[in-house]
């Protein structure tokens, strides 16, 4: 007979019972600290002011969805998991560096409410909040989600003085921006895209964490890259060099920070990979074709779109189903 | 040379091999032992002794009753006290057990020994198996008899004896093998006779490597077989994933290895069989390995099976914290019991003690879709897209996408940072299923 104390004593939980010791919420703060290189190359090149709106976005990222939880009368507490405060970062990453406060304010906060918590919260929204915000806050004003300004005016607005982005230059006037400037961020662009050195160090600790899948980023930035050069090869008069596409422009912020949240896209290698050419093709055609300068958003919102069909037709092989391996003796 | 092979998918948990330097101590035969009725996969034994009846060590006291089952045997001499409901390691249930009042003497029935046991027709190894109530020792506790008799269109190849012991903290296989390759080695040969194998493998993983020394020594008299060097990786033990690493072939889905050619044999079993073979000994004991970080004198002990958890704990030297946790087997498959009057059966491969503060407690949190799970399913399956069924409610819908093909090795719920308790899933679904059928 089992002995009343043991009953007590003895926890009954189901195998297994030993964790690798990786959570959700470290995951999540892995991502905030790989931010920092941006954030700083943020701040070098645009000032202080660029802190000021990642605060406001930030917090209000975490604030909306604190709110929203506290309405639907759930556990609040996920509002500090991380997720939002990723949310908030990024979103005032793809802003104007000199987007008035309250505009980033209304964007983070759309994108939490309508772009992850009407889905259920954490893992169930299908678009990248971040860019969900900024694609509204691009309908609702136009004019200041393209205004952008020269880097090193760190004065407050509206004295900077404005400049358009090395993608529209190249679209509409035909303008090369130099590589060296590209590369180091010196030049009119949102908030975190301009500096190709820092989002490198960042995505480079994500892969390098096993955060983010590098054959996802790798097939968005190559694809692009690959159409890019094949454009250029046919006309290099009209169409600019695949280097240009992968420096100027958001392509490398969108292609380590915002194509790879796991949360959007396809659960299989094989299915992040279709994911990933489809979305650098999507950005290509827009660029080229479409009326704006830039793709990255576009492109990753409608990947986002197609993602439950990827992940419906990329299925791994169930093991001793399929293709047989017939022994090798 | 180390031939590294190795499958797709698994994690690798810490080794925790603490005990790896112990060699085996004969456990004490305690005052009452419970013999469960059911130990095996497949049908209990019918009981064959009654209430006050006296038996001998090696006595049958459970018969065999279709197929699969497997005969029950006293571990030692004494009375029987009666038979009864008792706490069963495996079943989460009290199931119906003898109950022996040990003598002291511990008195064996007389013991027939085979001068050329090498020498022993196919089928009387087969027989003398059945006979000796012999069940797969890693711990599923499959009856060995079935294994050794493929039906006649199923030729067996291969024969692969399993020394992967790749749960962590368990070393009963690691020691048995150091220990008594010699006698693994005969039982090994005579598995290769019966099934009429045509070659025969022994896996073990490279965190072993003086198993692999021993084992290769005494195997140097069986030019058919090969001790093969594994790469250490969870769930390197599973039969498929054994068969996958050596030889390159996938156990259908649905299917057993001997549908591609093999049968498997654990270490222990091997042993268990040579025991049977030359010296007529039933399975009542077998190497368990006592470990985690609450007890005072882990270690790897030969224990009469039926002897309580908390008899080999309090002989060998009880506790050295307070344990809020005791696990039936590894970490990773074992399961956790409720109560230390459970006794060792065929297939404890390990008891696990845990203190509070290795007692992981989690709360399960949102998907994060991460693919995680996806990326060290050695089936290849989907886990969290099964568990979401399952949740819903879809059992046919996770059964489509291969439910049935879980082997429940708990490596997705390992990884899972939202500690979401997928195999839990996967065991429900599957109980669930199998209720409606």
């Amino acid at each position: 007979m089992p002995k009343k104390e043991d009953r007590k004593l003895l926890i009954l939980t189901p195998a297994p019972h030993i964790k690798m010791q990786q959570d959700t919420r470290k995951i999540m703060w892995m991502v905030v600290l790989s931010l920092l290189p941006p954030i700083i190359a943020a701040v070098y090149f645009f000032g202080l002011y660029s802190l000021a709106l990642i605060a406001v976005c930030t917090i209000t990222a975490v604030g909306s969805e604190w709110l929203f939880l506290k309405a639907r009368k759930k556990d609040t507490s996920a509002a500090f998991d991380g997720s939002a405060v990723i949310t908030g970062i990024i979103l005032a990453l793809v802003l104007p560096p000199r987007l008035p406060l309250w505009m980033g304010a209304v964007g983070a906060a759309f994108g939490i409410i309508f772009g992850k918590q009407v889905f259920g919260g954490l893992g169930q929204n299908i678009f990248n909040p971040a860019l969900l915000g900024r694609a509204f806050l691009m309908a609702a004003f136009p004019v200041a989600l393209t205004t952008w300004v020269k880097p090193f005016y760190w004065t407050y607005p509206p004295d900077a003085i404005t400049t358009a982005t090395p993608l529209a230059l190249a679209k509409f006037s035909h303008q090369i921006t130099p590589y060296a400037k590209l590369f180091w961020g010196n030049t009119g662009g949102s908030l975190g895209e301009t500096s190709a050195f820092a989002i490198l160090i960042g995505g480079f600790f994500l892969i390098y964490k096993k955060i983010i899948d590098w054959a996802l980023s790798f097939s968005y930035i190559g694809t692009v890259f690959v159409l890019g050069g094949i454009l250029w090869l046919i006309n290099p008069q009209k169409y600019p060099d695949p280097l240009f596409h992968l420096l100027a422009g958001g392509l490398l912020l969108g292609g380590f920070y915002m194509i790879t949240d796991m949360v959007a896209s396809p659960l299989t290698r094989k299915g992040r990979v279709v994911y990933g050419i489809i979305a650098g093709i999507l950005v290509i055609v827009i660029r080229i074709w479409g009326g704006y300068p830039e793709g990255v958003m576009f492109s990753i919102l409608i990947a986002n779109a197609i993602r439950p069909w990827i992940d419906r037709i990329f299925v791994p092989r169930r093991f001793g189903t399929g293709r047989f391996i017939g022994g090798m003796r | 040379m180390a031939i590294l092979r190795g499958f797709k998918g698994g994690v690798h948990p810490p080794y925790m091999k603490l005990t790896a330097d112990k060699p085996i101590r004969r456990a004490g035969i305690p005052e009452v032992l419970y013999v469960p009725l059911q130990q095996h996969a497949g049908a209990p034994a019918s009981p064959l002794v009654k209430r006050g009846d006296k038996v001998l060590a090696g006595q049958k006291i459970g018969e065999i009753n279709g197929f699969i089952s497997a005969n029950i045997h006293a571990p030692t001499s004494g009375k029987v006290k009666n038979i009864l409901d008792h706490p069963h390691p495996v079943a989460g249930r009290s199931t119906p057990a003898v109950i022996i009042e040990a003598d002291g003497e511990d008195s064996w029935i007389e013991l027939k020994e085979r001068e050329d046991y090498l020498n022993t027709a196919p089928s009387d190894i087969v027989e003398i198996v059945r006979e000796a109530g012999i069940v797969g020792m890693g711990g599923a506790a499959f009856p060995t008899h079935v294994k050794l008799s493929p039906p006649a269109d199923k030729p067996i190849e291969f024969v692969i004896i399993n020394g992967a012991e790749c749960e962590p903290y368990l070393t009963a296989d690691d020691r048995l093998m150091r220990e008594y390759a010699d006698e693994i080695a005969d039982g090994s040969y005579l598995v290769l006779k019966a099934v009429n194998a045509r070659r025969g493998f022994v896996g073990i993983e490279d965190n072993k490597p003086e198993a692999i020394k021993e084992m290769r020594r005494a195997f140097k008299k069986f030019p058919q077989f090969e001790v093969v060097e594994l790469p250490t990786k969870y769930p390197q033990g599973s039969e498929k994933h054994l068969i996958k690493a050596i030889l390159g072939r996938e156990v259908p889905s649905g299917g057993l290895p001997m549908d591609v050619g093999v049968v498997v044999q654990n270490v222990g079993t091997a042993r268990a069989i040579y025991q049977a073979v030359r010296f007529g000994r039933p399975l009542i004991e077998r190497v368990t390995t006592l470990t985690g970080d609450a007890v005072a004198g882990p270690g790897n002990y030969m224990v009469r099976i039926g002897t309580p958890f908390r008899f080999l704990i309090d002989e060998s030297g009880g506790f050295k914290e307070d344990p809020a946790k005791v696990i039936n087997g590894g970490p990773m498959m074992g399961i956790a019991q409720y109560s230390l009057d459970v006794p060792v059966i065929k297939g404890t491969s390990g008891i696990v003690v845990f203190s509070a503060k290795n007692v992981v407690l989690t709360q399960e949190g949102p998907c994060i879709r991460c693919g995680r799970c996806l990326d060290v399913c050695p089936m290849f399956l989907m886990p969290t897209t099964m568990a979401k069924f399952i949740k819903a409610g879809r059992f046919d819908d996770a059964r489509k996408i291969g439910l049935f093909d879980c082997i429940e090795c708990g490596s997705c719920s390992y990884v899972c940072p939202s500690n979401i308790p997928l195999v839990q899933y996967f065991k429900y679904g599957k109980a669930e299923l199998r209720l409606r059928r």
